[in-house]
């Protein structure tokens, strides 16, 4: 039996943090439909801030920040989650993906989620977070799970929605992990032309 | 072993002091540089080619004759030459008379160039900037061993009879050093040619460019010029050294941290300690390079970075007396672990003698 490993990434910034609370009910609740055995990785952006701006600055990731991205290319799946900063994902997250080659994404079973004060923040997932991982060539999960202060309440008001919601984007997530091919990072040296390719293709 | 120098040929401010010299007083330190290289026992000087400000040495051909005129042993070379963006008749031209003229003492290194907004004022397209390396190279490798080219590329007008003068100096071109940071594509051509391959490997973690000259080398033997060991590697490195390590780093980081390039980002020792950058006595200079020949295998040119993020020419030329005590040790320790087989950095003289050598087996060959 193949063993699945999830990498969870959570931009929340506070502590504890809202974010990484969803972060962590969304990779049990994609575990659950997996076979047992799944590994989760969860990375707080927060503590590779300094190293994800070094990075931005440099060109290249510090050993530390390497190592998380080496993660994330050889993940089964990936959630991402992100507060919602005026209208869209934080610059944490989106700095985090940028440093990230971009084809390391094609391809990858994921979710998207996000945290926000209001329910009325909800759709940015649909119009920010979700065109950014599809430029990435992702395969996003059709639930985006989206939780407002007001969600983290009882179980039998809107929390009961929420739950519900966790639930079915970790069974999709599940699914497409299930049905991909396993993850195996691009080798740039792989598919180098020789010389004679390279003076024809002119 | 070669050691030398290379210059971007920036226009920094000192971020100590707030001064920023005028070109004109950078171009004559990039001279004072290369006279002192010269003096402390150095092998190689290099320019950059830049086309934009806050950069100086638009025309590395002019400087280089100028130093030639000055200097006796020193190699002139460049880090790097737009192999993209430069008509490779000119190159051919430009390079062959500065050989002339320096009695030989002249090689050179192609790069790319990585500024998009370049390209169009030359006429080019950055999009084909592996293209361009690709096709130029390989006219500008024929203009200097045909005597007579015909020729037809995508990307320059034709030619026809055409005859690049001055011919190469005894009839040897000037070698040629590929430079790259990332694009496997230019470890190939250097190796399908049987030219160096120089890594400038000083922003970047070591272990990326393990993997690139690795290819070289191997790539190299593919095609036949000797075993991967034997393939011409040059590397970058960069220092800055005071007799006492505290010295160095206390001087050190204010440019460091205002550097262009990597400053504002990582702290100094962060930095150290992901890339070839040492700062630090001599001593830490020397154990620091010599892990590179660990890393990379035996290599034949080791160029530094020493002049750039806004340091004084004073400083500078002090940073050279302190580089000419650390080389005899570097090469003396090199060249006793370097196995026969592996060359030596090349030079004209030797590969003179290698074509007559080589013109002398043709000869017996086809006598029998």
């Amino acid at each position: 039996m193949t063993t699945h490993t999830i990498v969870v990434v959570s931009a929340g910034l506070g502590q504890p943090s809202s974010t990484r609370l969803l972060a962590d009910r969304l990779a049990a609740a994609t575990a659950e439909d997996l076979p047992a055995g799944t590994r989760i990785i969860t990375i707080e952006l927060r503590e590779l801030a300094h190293d994800i701006v070094d990075n931005l600055l440099t060109g290249f990731p510090s050993p530390a920040l390497n190592e998380v991205i080496g993660q994330v290319a050889r993940a089964d799946g990936l959630i991402a989650v992100t507060p919602l900063y005026n209208g869209s994902y934080n610059g944490l997250f989106k700095s985090f993906f940028d440093v990230i080659d971009p084809e390391t994404l094609a391809g990858k079973p994921m979710l998207i989620a996000a945290t926000g004060g209001t329910a009325r923040h909800s759709l940015a997932l649909e119009h920010a977070i979700r065109p950014l991982f599809s430029y990435l060539r992702a395969v996003t999960a059709p639930t985006a799970v989206f939780a407002a202060t007001e969600d983290w309440g009882s179980a039998s008001s809107s929390g009961g929605e929420l739950t519900a919601r966790i639930e079915r984007a970790g069974s999709e997530l599940a699914a497409l992990i299930d049905r991909s091919q396993p993850a195996a990072p691009a080798d740039p040296y792989a598919s180098v032309p020789s010389f004679g390719q390279l003076l024809r293709s002119r | 072993m070669q050691f030398g120098i290379f210059t971007v040929g920036d226009v920094t401010t000192d971020p100590t002091t707030g001064r920023t010299p005028p070109e004109h007083e950078r171009i004559k330190a990039m001279v004072a540089m290369a006279r002192k290289a010269e003096e402390v026992g150095l092998d190689v000087f290099a320019t950059g080619e830049h086309h934009n400000p806050p950069f100086v040495p638009s025309s590395p051909t002019t400087m280089l004759g100028y130093i030639a005129a000055q200097t006796r042993d020193l190699i002139l070379s460049t880090a790097t030459t737009l192999i993209t963006t430069n008509d490779p008749v000119k190159i051919a031209e430009d390079f062959a008379m500065l050989q002339h003229l320096a009695d030989g003492r002249v090689d050179l290194m192609l790069g790319r160039g990585n500024t998009g907004p370049v390209y169009p004022w030359f006429g080019q397209d950055i999009r084909k900037g592996i293209e361009l390396a690709i096709e130029n190279y390989h006219l500008l490798h024929r203009l200097w061993r045909e005597d007579v080219v015909d020729w037809e590329g995508e990307f320059r007008t034709p030619l026809q009879g055409f005859t690049s003068v001055p011919r190469p100096l005894d009839g040897v071109a000037p070698f040629v050093w590929h430079g790259s940071i990332r694009s496997p594509e230019i470890a190939e051509q250097a190796a399908f040619y049987g030219d160096g391959f120089f890594a400038n490997h000083i922003f970047w973690p070591t272990e990326h460019f393990v993997r690139l000259v690795g290819y070289y080398r191997q790539r190299f033997a593919h095609y036949g010029h000797g075993t991967p060991e034997q393939a011409i590697v040059g590397l970058g490195g960069q220092v800055f050294m005071r007799k006492n390590s505290q010295d160095a780093v206390r001087e050190f980081r204010p440019y460091f941290d205002h550097a262009p390039v990597y400053g504002h980002g990582p702290s100094l020792e962060d930095f150290t300690g992901q890339t070839p950058l040492t700062v630090g006595s001599p001593q830490a200079v020397i154990d620091k390079t010599l892990t590179f020949r660990d890393h990379f295998g035996d290599y034949q040119r080791q160029l530094f970075l020493m002049d750039h993020a806004g340091l004084p020419l004073k400083t500078v030329l002090e940073q050279l007396d302190l580089l000419g005590e650390v080389v005899p040790v570097l090469r003396r320790e090199l060249d006793a672990l370097r196995p026969p087989g592996v060359p030596d950095g090349p030079t004209h003289e030797a590969r003179v003698a290698a074509s007559l050598a080589d013109a002398d087996t043709d000869l017996e060959t086809s006598s029998r």
